[in-house]
């Protein structure tokens, strides 16, 4: 295989005490989407500024197209289009200004510039509002600024850090949209998010990190599988069921139920037929009289997955999220 | 594109950035040319008939003075403008731009010489109504302004590392005041250099706010009997303003520029 085009080996990043990474690797291939899939305070943010030249590791490399960020981060710059967190457009310029500020910063000369801003908000959907100060606009429509801004130089490599956190659904269905046209087109791309529906839909390979630190790799269905897919959830009305119930629920369950709230919440993983299992069991309480508050279906987590996976919550720590915070 | 070449260009386009903002937020604007106005009339009417100026009308010798101390003012408007755009989302696309790590305070000192621009002209015309006067000569009286600006220029970037050292655009404000306010008064800007007491006066003498002032002043045609001092840097006020316009971009541009890249790469 060739070389990868984001190659990231032994990454470590300290802050006073908090090990933000722990010594990271990561690969994409040419043409992949790899997600980095955590909760706050995992170092995604952390292993993008790495990777991107913004931060210095205190120990690892990391090269984009063949490029060492640490020895060249000029060049590497001009190989990366990056669109965070927090979108990085200037409010009281236009789109349009905006655009056309990037790309003469990428020395593309003014002719191309202009040119290169026109295509780009026709592109997103943006040339309704092109010549309004972008401190009118809704968060969608600016972090689809945001995604355009790192487009300009058309760049090989796109790095996204949580493209979607903060975004209605509306809003996230069209981000989903233009990431899945620039990953036909060619762009290789790695991604951050908290939602393991994101990475599911967005992604070839993904990566689940906790603590600065690989905790699983693969792709969304053998993260899934080793989940347990998807996991039906139940309320009881009192904790005298709470065995019966148990019972029922051991009947459908891949691995073991899992009892919460004093046993009124009960828990359990099922397999592929997730709506027939539901159906079993609601006839399992039916007949030994189970009386439910809430009973339901739900697509596992990264809650789930972290269980699974560390056995603990993805409880955010407050210093690795301040830590993470941009500057 | 040569190293040069392409910090200036990047530069240029940071400026153009921030012009276009003096056009979207005209307050800021408003402010920048009503305060000079302000002091003119506070000076030239409250302390106007208790200071003495020898050979000259007092409103016509203070007028440089005022030039001097806004143009010193000015530069807050540098370290307050890098402290927001530190605190600003644009700070993080131009970090992940391979633009020249000087563009953003290259383009900042460059845009707010406008600034300057725009309240010479208003100081100069509310000048003129209230007295004062040109009498050397159109060129000598340009070459005065530009002096102003260039020193106004060296001293924004003293005011940029300050904005980049600030943790918010408020400290600026306060911190910018303790070194100006006393920079500015212990100077000849509002009250002549003989009327300063023996440990003052040293001070007075080689105060750069006093240098840049009394070389306008000589070149307006506004000094009267003289400027009131035996010292060097008073008999030849143009040059010394120079030496220190030198030394401060000498020194601080450079620790700017450091600044900027550790404050955006922690």
């Amino acid at each position: 295989m060739s070389e990868p085009m984001i190659r990231a080996t032994g990454l470590v990043k300290r802050y006073k005490d908090v090990e933000a990474l722990a010594g990271l690797d990561l690969a994409v291939p040419e043409g992949k989407v790899l997600a980095l899939l955590g909760p706050n305070g995992a170092g995604k943010t952390t292993a993008v500024r790495c990777l991107t030249t913004l931060l210095k590791p205190d120990a690892g490399t990391a090269t984009v197209a063949g490029i060492d960020v640490l020895a060249d981060p000029a060049a590497a710059k001009a190989k990366i289009g990056l669109s965070g967190q927090y979108a990085a457009v200037d409010e009281h310029l236009t789109a349009y200004e905006n655009l056309v500020m990037i790309g003469r910063l990428y020395h593309l000369g003014r002719t191309r510039a202009r040119a290169r801003a026109q295509e780009l908000l026709e592109r997103f959907d943006l040339t309704e509002f092109a010549s309004r100060p972008t401190k009118t606009y809704s968060g969608g429509q600016r972090r689809r600024l945001d995604l355009a801004g790192a487009l300009v130089a058309a760049p090989p490599v796109i790095v996204l850090d949580e493209p979607t956190t903060g975004l209605d659904p509306r809003s996230r269905q069209l981000m989903w949209d233009v990431i899945r046209e620039l990953v036909g087109e060619g762009a290789t791309l790695l991604l951050t998010t908290q939602y393991l529906e994101e990475a599911d839909v967005l992604a070839d390979d993904i990566v689940v990190i906790d603590h600065g630190r690989q905790i699983a790799h693969g792709t969304a269905d053998e993260l899934k599988a080793q989940t347990g897919g998807q996991r039906i959830e139940v309320v009881l009305t009192s904790t005298a069921d709470t065995e019966t119930a148990s019972r029922i629920l051991n009947d459908v369950a891949v691995g073991e139920v899992k009892v919460n709230g004093g046993g009124r919440e009960l828990a359990a993983a099922v397999g592929e037929d997730a709506a027939g299992d539901l159906l079993r069991v609601l006839q399992g309480f039916e007949r030994d009289a189970v009386k439910v508050l809430d009973v339901g279906l739900r697509r596992p987590t990264l809650d789930d997955v972290f269980l699974t996976l560390t056995g603990h919550e993805s409880t955010t720590d407050s210093t690795d999220e301040s830590a993470e915070a941009p500057q | 594109m040569s190293t040069m070449a392409q910090a200036l260009n990047d530069g240029w386009v940071v400026a153009q950035r921030n012009l276009i903002k003096i056009i979207r937020v005209p307050e800021i604007l408003v402010f920048v040319l009503v305060s000079p106005i302000m002091f003119v009339l506070l000076f030239a009417y409250v302390f106007g008939g208790a200071i003495e100026t020898p050979g000259v009308n007092y409103r016509e010798w203070l007028i440089a003075g005022i030039f001097g101390q806004t143009i010193v003012f000015g530069a807050t408007f540098t370290g307050a403008g890098l402290a927001e755009d530190m605190q600003k989302g644009i700070i993080d696309r131009f970090r992940s731009l391979p633009m020249s790590n000087s563009a953003v305070l290259v383009g900042r000192t460059a845009s707010d010489v406008v600034y300057n621009v725009l309240s010479l002209i208003i100081m100069a015309l509310t000048g003129l109504i209230v007295g004062w006067r040109i009498n050397e000569g159109a060129l000598k009286a340009l070459a005065g302004f530009a002096l102003l600006l260039v020193f106004g220029y060296a001293i924004s970037w003293v005011m940029a590392w300050v904005g980049l050292m600030v943790p918010s655009v408020e400290v600026i404000n306060n911190a910018s005041f303790i070194v100006i306010m006393p920079l500015t008064f212990i100077s000849n800007a509002f009250v002549p250099t003989e009327s300063f007491n023996k440990v003052l006066k040293p001070f007075v003498e080689w105060n750069p706010v006093s240098a840049v002032t009394q070389a306008s002043r000589d070149l307006f045609g506004n000094t009267g009997v003289g400027p009131g001092s035996d010292a060097w840097s008073m008999q030849n006020p143009v040059a010394y303003t120079l030496i220190w316009v030198v030394l401060i971009i000498a020194v601080f541009a450079p620790l700017s520029v450091r600044q900027y890249r550790l404050t955006t790469s922690k």
